[in-house]
């Protein structure tokens, strides 16, 4: 039967349909609904790995123990897992492995946009890629086939606009995959120099092999039209160039691109007056094909940045105007994402502004802490990177007799991923900066998947709760210091403490992301409209429950209030008052 | 190049346009059509503004909608109507929710809501329907949280689409309990459209 799916639901329909017995990821948009949907299979282990280079590793011994694995993150994952990967492209498999990566062109949730599909000629593995749902399902079964054929990890590289568009998906039934015989096999999995200057050998001829596979691959396909115009395009692109030419032009849908199927290529160039590439961000097929000598546009008009649609194509192929803009002349708002009500993480910025200390930020909602009225993060970088900057910019205070005290700030799956070795460095190399860990007992950005520190799996299973506060000390911090977040002077007190303490210092504010269920009922706040003085105190803690009025009042929407009651510890005339609820849970 | 019908759903994160979504996909796929439906999920949940859309015909490639080229488009939310205003095509209908969330920076007085928001709708779009839907809802159905289907009803007056497929997409996707409630809300919008 039909269903209408997204290409991540897609991926995670083929793992289920093409027998993969275990699946692993770290969430990250727009990956993240890969393994969400894989969880509800029984017939598949599911984990959430701590970060992306320990769920290939994970997947990788699952191959090796004879599964077929798969493994997904999204593209800023897929470098924090590239050391694992570069082997494993040397290993081979034993299951097939899957390395699902999802990138996103114009970074609407991300700290940078990075093309992946440079990844698979440099690590040197095979690459597929879907143009819909129908094909992110289906390739999953080619993957799984290639991989186990060609002895290789295979790169399935989705976009945002795979990832996250629905189309329709012909499912079937599970076909079980036995798991294989494991044999000891050191000349293949022991990677010492002498057994990897072989498998070099190895992979070099596997990937001649793979391109002479690719020319007759199904997935690789001519569509014959006006010869007038050639289009080699691939991925979402392809649905671009459809809508826009249509039957003007003929096409050459590339799926497995990396390695390209040359006689393939040059009979598509041969067949064609005037040949194009289509495809966004880098320029991945355009070089190869002109480095085979063959004369082909492509980035002379389209662009290298950001998502390609096909207005982009309509305006720089056909000069096309843009449509009309009705509104141009209004000056609208915008409505950029914001904390939450009650998020937890707004009264620790709210105290770190108001400290005016340097903040080093990190992966997750706490980066929106970035944003007026709070301003209090200095920089975003990736995952971890808050401890060891944090580290290094306070060494420069303490190298040079100037006070760069400063905070790292990260959550506590950040922390779980990539914020230990910093801490077990700042510890190490005498540093005293300080780590406020912003433990709202979930990773609540992606959709409030489980962590090591939550004390529940994937499948819901409940597991060992590794506590933060052991993992520090076991580091080999002394000052260690918890409080709760919603508390403004215990919280204040305590980053207080620690900037003056003379050593690595670790804070964590500690208090439930409000929008997980089963939150304890903390009740509501409100103005008291005869007490308040109008001088918006409240509002520069940027809560979004908070409703100023034309006239200068303020209210408090009592639907959007989670009762944090952060604004009544900041109202200097105490108009805001507690309605309801039980003790502060 | 076969005919394809373009729709936004647009609104407010946290909104929860998604089970009209659903429910909307729900509909074309019963029917029989070729649909794509593209969304921006992740911060947009943190109460941003929020884009949706939908493509459905005989057979549909990009997930993506052009600007100038909307048929229909369902506005949860008074502002978000204005701002995806340049989606719609010049005999397109728009159906606005007549509700206003104020977002951040206006609420830091950074800017100025457009409060003449529907003024700016009446002069600029031809087929325009406005619903208070949380109105309807309330007198209807006695649940204001069915203001999705209310909405959806009235987007649903504009399409050529036989209303027993509503009713029965509607039924599926929604919690056994409060079925009654939001087919009431369904034909509220539908009659109040």
């Amino acid at each position: 039967m039909k269903k209408l799916l997204s290409g991540d639901e897609a991926i995670a329909r083929g793992a289920y349909e093409y027998g993969c017995a275990f699946a692993a990821a770290y969430p990250g948009t727009p990956s993240t609904e890969i393994l969400e949907n894989i969880i509800p299979y029984k017939e598949i282990y599911a984990e959430w790995s701590s970060n992306e280079k320990v769920a290939l590793e994970v997947a990788l011994g699952a191959s090796l123990a004879g599964a077929r694995a798969l493994v997904a993150m999204k593209h800023v994952g897929l470098n924090v897992a590239a050391d694992p990967l570069f082997t494993a492209a040397y290993t081979g498999v034993n299951g097939g492995l899957i390395l699902v990566t999802a990138d996103e062109p114009s970074l609407h949730s991300s700290q940078n946009e990075q093309d992946n599909r440079n990844v698979a000629p440099f690590a040197k593995i095979p690459m597929l890629e879907p143009s819909d749902s129908q094909e992110a399902k289906d390739l999953v079964g080619e993957a799984f086939r290639i991989s186990e054929e060609f002895d290789t990890p295979v790169l399935l590289r989705i976009t945002t606009r795979i990832a996250h568009a629905k189309g329709l998906v012909e499912c079937r039934e599970r076909r079980e995959v036995p798991v294989k015989e494991y044999k000891k096999d050191a000349a293949k999995y022991c990677m010492v120099p002498a057994n990897a200057m072989r498998r070099r050998v190895f992979v070099e001829e596997r990937t001649r092999r793979l391109a002479e596979f690719g020319e007759t691959f199904p997935y690789n396909r001519i569509e014959w039209g006006d010869r007038s115009v050639g289009i080699i395009t691939s991925g979402i692109s392809y649905q671009y160039a459809k809508e826009v030419f249509g039957e003007g032009a003929s096409y050459l849908k590339l799926t497995l691109t990396w390695p390209l199927p040359q006689k393939l290529i040059r009979e598509f160039a041969a067949g064609v007056e005037k040949l194009y590439v289509i495809e966004e961000l880098d320029p991945f097929l355009e070089t190869q094909i002109k480095a085979m000598g063959i004369p082909v546009v492509g980035k002379e008009i389209v662009p290298t940045m950001y998502e390609l649609s096909p207005e982009i194509l309509r305006q720089k192929f056909f000069g096309a105007e843009p449509a009309p803009n009705p509104v141009a002349d209004l000056n609208l708002p915008p409505r950029p994402p914001v904390l939450c009500a009650g998020c937890p993480h707004r009264p620790v910025f709210y105290i770190l502004k108001k400290l005016r200390v340097p903040v080093m930020g990190d992966i997750g909602c706490y980066g929106l802490g970035l944003q007026p009225p709070l301003e209090a993060v200095d920089t975003t970088i990736c995952m971890g990177a808050s401890v060891g900057m944090a580290h290094g910019f306070q060494k420069v205070g303490a190298w040079n007799g100037l006070d760069r005290r400063t905070v790292g700030v990260i959550g506590d799956s950040t922390f779980f991923h990539g914020g230990m070795p910093g801490v077990a460095d700042m510890v190490f190399n005498k540093g005293a900066g300080v780590v406020v860990v912003l433990d709202n007992r979930t990773t609540a950005m992606t959709g409030h998947q489980p962590h090591p520190g939550s004390g529940i799996t994937a499948k819901g299973e409940p597991t060992v709760e590794i506590k933060i506060e052991d993992v520090v000390r076991a580091l080999g911090v002394k000052d260690v210091q918890i409080v709760d977040s919603y508390d403004l002077k215990a919280v204040e007190a305590a980053v207080r403490h620690a900037l003056d303490y003379d050593g690595p210092s670790v804070v964590i504010c500690r208090r439930a992301c409000a929008l997980l269920k089963g939150l304890p009922d903390l009740g509501k706040a409100v103005v008291n409209q005869e007490k308040c003085t109008r001088c918006h105190a409240c509002l520069r803690t940027g809560c979004p429950a908070l409703v100023s009025h034309q006239d200068g009042s303020v209210a408090i929407d009592q639907n959007a209030c989670n009762g944090c009651f952060v604004c009544g510890q900041v109202c200097p005339v105490g108009a805001i008052e507690k309605v309801g609820g039980g003790e502060r849970g | 190049m076969a005919k394809v019908t373009n729709v936004l759903l647009v609104g407010v994160g946290g909104q929860g346009t998604i089970l009209a979504t659903r429910v909307l996909a729900g509909v074309l796929v019963e029917e029989g059509y070729d649909v794509k439906m593209s969304e921006v999920h992740g911060m947009s949940q943190r109460g941003g503004s929020v884009l949706t859309f939908v493509r459905y015909g005989d057979k549909v490639y990009s997930p993506l909608v052009e600007r100038g080229t909307a048929d229909l488009i369902l506005a949860f939310e008074k502002l978000e109507a204005v701002r995806y205003l340049p989606y719609l095509k010049p005999e397109g209908t728009l159906v606005v929710n007549d509700l206003a969330i104020l977002p951040a920076p206006v609420l830091l007085g950074k800017a100025e809501y457009p409060y003449n928001a529907l003024d700016i709708l009446k002069e600029k779009v031809k087929d325009l329907v406005v619903m208070d839907a949380a109105k309807l809802a309330e007198e209807k159905t006695g649940n204001v949280r069915t203001q999705n289907i209310v909405l959806l009803g009235a987007l649903a007056r504009r399409m050529d689409i036989p209303p027993g497929t509503w009713e029965k997409v509607v039924s599926e996707n929604v919690p056994p309990k409060t079925v009654e409630a939001n087919l009431k809300a369904f034909w509220a919008g539908w009659e109040g459209a």
